[in-house]
């Protein structure tokens, strides 16, 4: 179903650097498949994909911090390959994050070019000459402070400006720019196309990662589309249109089986009202009904995990009322919320699920301690029993109970954690990408688990930046961007594109009235 | 946890024995019964404070001020004895763990409430608490002439064989051991060391949970300060100092990780009994003293360099499994 325009790519210009064939697999998933990706010298080339499509391992291979398991990187037509990312900035590759990695207790000029000062005799730093060639390049690309500010003083935008100058004063050749616009406002952004053109006629090869349409099609010159790991195709920004870039993006290949339920809708369970939060979101209203699965979609950093986390009192909307079966209640720490309940399954298993060094029973009874004990003290067998009853019902697989949590693979402990929050027998299930990073079957499971759990009266938030997955499970999406809503969808208005547009905020004549 | 930390115990449990054994070639009357009781009454102190230490450093946190509360309690309740000799002892002993519980709770508050690191906020009341014994005592000692005969015999008052003070340790760490292992305070100190996020999202509160710890180490080192002072029949501005190091190191030895969550009553045991084995042995087959402070710094070397291998082998299994499941 996914159409392939793959435009020629003109053969007067060679690549400057080729990535062919890359293969990265982590345990239990494989990252990405044979994928390949050119850049060209003083182009621009765009790397679009949904979140996990691959990008960010990709740029992580390019930039020396993963080593692929296979395929080749050529640079200049040399295969070379990069022990340490000390070994690509040695090549010329060099990336801007969009979480600026640089260090605010030291001056701009340090920050330039710490790792490569110039040196004076004995190795001592040469802090003048480091300030002149620093202030050089300050100048070339326009940034409005001195090489001696302190980094802290400095706001994101400025701090950008900083990346750039050390990418030039590697003298670097290719230049990776990820989401570099997240956190800029819309002049600071047309200054960075600026520098982009500037960086252009250099002759520097850039790889820009965007979730933005609108920048991709005002600054790259061509485009390589991922889906899930996968190479999908590329070609020149002039011969796609922004639909069909969106159906490459999307268009899947494998279908995904998803149990069908037949759950049945009941009244009204929760209901937010106007939750604002200063930095984070705004105006969330919605209500969810028993033995429903409500999907949140919508794009990394669109508010959708933040919203969750005040809704469960981890942090504290700034206005908002949140009623469970039609009383206001008031959340101000997850035990509240787990006391009226609502529980949360976060999205980062390892910092924020399971308790890794204890053993997997400790785990599923950490938040049902007082259901398990009696006069203060804990009883051991009530704890199994809770504990087998829970991970029986999940299919968890252990070798016994009594084993450490960090010793499953990462579905079961996935199993883990949500075994422990429907141990609290709760009301409402927050799901934050729930099979984030888990192999296939492990999804399965999860997936009918989920169904099961709405069949049997309990209400599902699922939180999932998968297309598949939301559009399988849902009964109802919420599309957030920019920590807005900006549609709320039913069944039947689900599909690929309509969730595309409205997380990237396209506007078009086909698909936009959706909502 | 449940399977890595038996194997350190046992052994930590060896080399205590291997210790005793080169010490009984040398003199053999080292490890006569009678001989390792009185090794047991005189580390009777850093075992109780080792456990009250473990709790705290299992959060993730660290009680430098534990010597100092001691000190500062003993010389509360040494002057207290002083100007009231007819205060029974039971009451005294109340005093002391309250006195020393308060102590432990301005730290824990520090900690919770300002967010300010564990070590500076211990390593500033450790500082505080000294000073403050110099204020009420004006740098005067109390002297054994001047303390009740009641107040000074009862941690050597022998019941069942064995002298109170003797009784006191055994008693905490029972009482230790059903905590860490049966109550949902003990379950909660594992989770908020372990993974202080998850911990979050399970409805614990960390910061509460790690004052709570504070105060359980703070009111030990209170219980100590009573049963130092009147043990050792005296009182006096520098009264264990630096005894807070030794009660770390106790900890470290014993495999409880200064990274927090893993850790057990019996490990804390064993490296306090470890150290007082070492303390008391070497005297005794003629080695200097000072050797003793290098055979313990050795000791915490080679018990974190073991600890840490341990974890690397934890690693390579988990990896090794993962792949297994595919």
């Amino acid at each position: 179903m996914s159409t392939r325009p793959a435009p020629p790519i003109s053969p007067d210009v060679s690549p400057m650097v080729s990535m062919d064939m890359i293969t990265k697999t982590f345990p239990g998933v494989k990252a990405l498949d044979e994928v390949k990706l050119n850049l060209y010298p003083g182009q621009v080339t765009a790397l679009v994909g949904e979140n996990g499509a691959g990008k960010s391992t990709t740029v992580k291979i390019l930039t020396g911090i993963y080593q692929p398991n296979g395929g080749t990187i050529r640079i200049d037509g040399d295969s070379i390959s990069f022990a340490s990312p000390n070994d690509a900035a040695k090549a010329g590759i060099t990336a801007i994050h969009q979480e600026t990695v640089l260090f605010d207790e030291l001056s701009v000029a340090e920050n330039i070019y710490i790792g490569h000062a110039p040196r004076m005799r004995f190795g001592l730093i040469d802090t003048a000459q480091m300030h002149r060639s620093a202030a050089k390049l300050l100048a070339h690309i326009g940034a409005p402070f001195s090489s001696h500010t302190h980094l802290r003083d400095l706001g994101i935008a400025n701090k950008h400006l900083v990346a750039i100058a050390r990418a030039l004063s590697v003298d670097a050749r290719v230049v990776i720019m990820d989401e570099p616009t997240a956190a800029l406002s819309h002049k600071e952004i047309e200054e960075l196309y600026e520098l982009v053109e500037t960086l252009k006629s250099q002759g520097k090869a850039i790889l820009f990662i965007s979730h933005k349409f609108d920048e991709i099609f005002r600054i790259a010159d061509r485009y390589t589309v991922f889906r899930d790991g996968a190479f999908v195709g590329d070609g020149r920004i002039d011969d796609i249109s922004e639909g069909d870039l969106v159906t490459m993006m999307v268009g899947r290949s494998v279908d995904q089986i998803f149990p069908q339920s037949d759950h049945d809708i009941g009244d009204e369970v929760l209901k937010v009202v106007g939750y604002e939060h200063p930095t984070e979101f705004a105006d969330i209203n919605f209500s969810l009904n028993k033995g429903e699965i409500l999907g949140f979609y919508g794009l990394v950093g669109a508010g959708r995990s933040e919203f969750m986390q005040a809704l469960f009192g981890i942090t504290k909307p700034s206005k908002g009322v949140c009623r469970v079966n039609g009383d206001i209640k008031v959340i101000r720490s997850p035990a509240d919320a787990v006391s009226n309940g609502i529980v949360y399954v976060p999205e980062d298993r390892g910092k924020q699920g399971a308790v890794i060094g204890l053993p997997i029973f400790q785990n599923i009874t950490l938040p049902s301690l007082s259901k398990t004990s009696r006069s203060g003290f804990l009883k051991l067998a009530e704890e199994f029993k809770l504990a087998r009853e829970y991970s029986q019902r999940l299919d968890l697989r252990a070798a016994s109970l009594d084993q450490d949590v960090g010793n499953l693979s990462g579905g079961n402990q996935q199993k883990v954690v949500i075994a422990k929050w429907l141990a609290t027998q709760p009301q409402v299930i927050i799901l934050d990408e729930p099979t984030k990073g888990i192999d296939i079957g492990s999804k399965a499971a999860v997936h009918e688990f989920m169904s099961e759990l709405a069949a049997q009266g309990l209400s599902v938030i699922m939180v999932s930046s998968e297309i598949p997955e939301i559009i399988g499970m849902s009964d109802r999406v919420i599309v957030m961007r920019d920590g807005r809503i900006a549609a709320e969808l039913t069944k039947d208005e689900l599909s690929p594109e309509t969730l595309v547009r409205h997380a990237a905020g396209i506007t078009s004549p086909t698909e936009g009235a959706a909502a | 946890m449940t399977r890595l930390i038996p194997v350190r115990e046992t052994i930590l449990g060896a080399a205590i024995l291997v210790l005793l054994l080169l010490v009984s070639s040398r003199f053999a009357g080292f490890v006569a019964p009678s001989n390792l009781a009185n090794v047991f009454n005189d580390t009777a102190p850093l075992i109780i404070l080792a456990l009250g230490q473990m709790v705290v450093i299992l959060t993730r946190c660290i009680d430098l001020s534990v010597a100092a509360n001691l000190a500062l309690t003993g010389m509360a309740v040494a002057m207290i004895n002083v100007a009231m000799p007819g205060l029974p002892i039971p009451v005294i002993i109340a005093i002391a763990v309250l006195l020393g519980a308060i102590m432990g709770a301005i730290n824990g508050v520090l900690v919770w409430k300002l967010a300010i690191p564990p070590i500076v906020v211990t390593l500033g009341t450790m500082t505080i608490f000294r000073g403050i014994i110099f204020l009420i005592s004006d740098g005067k000692w109390v002297n054994s002439h001047e303390m009740s005969p009641a107040f000074t015999d009862f941690p050597r008052m022998v019941l069942l064989g064995l002298p109170v003070l003797s009784w006191a340790a055994i008693i905490t760490i029972i009482l230790f051991g059903i905590m860490m292992a049966r109550t949902q305070f003990g379950r909660s100190i594992f989770a908020v060391g372990g993974n202080p996020h998850a911990a979050v999202y399970t409805g614990i509160d960390v910061g509460k949970t790690q004052f709570w710890a504070f105060v359980v180490s703070g009111a030990l080192a209170g219980l100590t300060g009573y049963l130092w002072v009147s043990r050792f029949a005296v009182a006096y501005v520098d009264i264990a100092g630096g005894f807070e190091l030794e009660v770390v190191a106790a900890c470290v030895i014993g495999g409880i990780s200064i990274a927090g969550g893993v850790g057990s009553v019996g490990g804390a045991v064993l490296g306090a009994i470890f150290l007082g084995v070492v303390k008391n042995a070497l005297p005794v087959v003629n080695i200097s003293p000072f050797w003793q402070l290098a055979i313990s710094g050795s000791a915490i070397l080679i018990a974190v360099a073991f600890n840490a291998r341990a974890g690397r082998t934890k690693g390579r299994i988990i990896l090794k499994t993962a792949e297994a499941t595919q």
